[in-house]
């Protein structure tokens, strides 16, 4: 299917998951968040619902592996030192700034937070920024 | 137990969304970054669907006194534009561009078993929990020891 119409799919099934967590649970669909409170010190008294999420997130590909033979998680692009800085800046950025794509870039916009608004627009820049002095400036990935 | 089934289903239906998205693959995700390359702006609509729905679906909560399944609604509360905010969102936009996962994304594509995703998904952990830790008080603990 083309890529587009399967990206606007995508994020409608993310937007019904995020409208179902409110209903439901009452909860923001943030995964940075609903990570961190699994983790110390002094995580949070509610881990089963998180856990519970994690798990679905992580069989979500496969079942889809299962249906449709393709779960369309690609490979990494990068080699083990930069995934592993890139995976220290994403963890400390996320708890820092109290969020991330999901809970800032969809919920905290769709609840017209101006905090989360101020975020995606500084993750956008830095994110841009990032792969081009990479691509265009260091000529590497 | 309400609460772990609606954590279920509604994780499994955000990591189909991710997938389907492409979100998944890191490639996809820097080409959507690269504005001044072949840019590849598929994932707009992700981001457009996901915000389209989403907003919506809160407009039409906000008169429900309570969440279905729990005692009440658990908001943000936060309102100040301060420089955890911006520096976190900041870090967290350099590493999101240096790899092309956002947490979301590398934690469905652990399914995968690629040894790249293990390690950035535990370098991820441990920049959390060394936020979370240095929050809690950490840090001074460490520089008091010396004087006692």
């Amino acid at each position: 299917m083309n890529p587009f119409v399967l990206a606007a799919i995508g994020g409608v099934l993310i937007g019904l998951s995020a409208v179902m967590l409110m209903a439901l649970s009452g909860r923001i669909a943030g995964i940075s968040g609903i990570i961190g409170g699994l983790l110390p010190p002094k995580p949070a008294d509610d881990r089963s619902w998180r856990l519970a999420f994690i798990l679905g997130l992580v069989l979500a590909p496969v079942g889809l592996r299962v249906l449709t033979g393709d779960d369309h998680i690609g490979a990494p692009t990068v080699g083990t030192a930069t995934l592993i800085a890139a995976g220290l800046l994403v963890g400390i950025g996320t708890a820092l700034g109290g969020g991330c794509t999901s809970g800032h870039g969809i919920c905290g916009i769709s609840r017209l937070s101006p905090r989360s608004m101020a975020a995606v627009g500084v993750f956008m820049l830095t994110g841009i920024a990032t792969v081009f002095v990479v691509r265009h400036m260091l000529g590497g990935v | 137990m309400r609460e772990i089934a609606a954590g279920l289903l509604t994780g499994l239906l955000f990591g189909l969304g991710l997938c389907l998205s492409n979100m998944t693959n890191p490639a996809v995700v820097q080409g959507f970054l690269d504005i001044a390359g072949a840019w590849n702006p598929a994932l707009i609509f992700v981001m457009a669907g996901g915000v389209a729905v989403t907003f919506l679906g809160y407009r039409l909560l906000v008169p429900k006194s309570r969440p279905l399944w729990a005692s009440r609604f658990s908001l943000p509360t936060a309102t100040l534009i301060d420089a955890p905010l911006i520096a976190g969102a900041a870090i967290f936009g350099v590493g999101w561009g240096l790899a092309g996962y956002c947490p979301g994304p590398a934690v469905v594509s652990l399914a995968s078993g690629r040894t790249g995703v293990l390690i950035f998904a535990g370098a991820m952990l441990t920049g959390m929990i060394l936020v979370r830790w240095i929050r809690a008080g950490g840090w001074a603990t460490i520089r008091r020891e010396p004087a006692e």
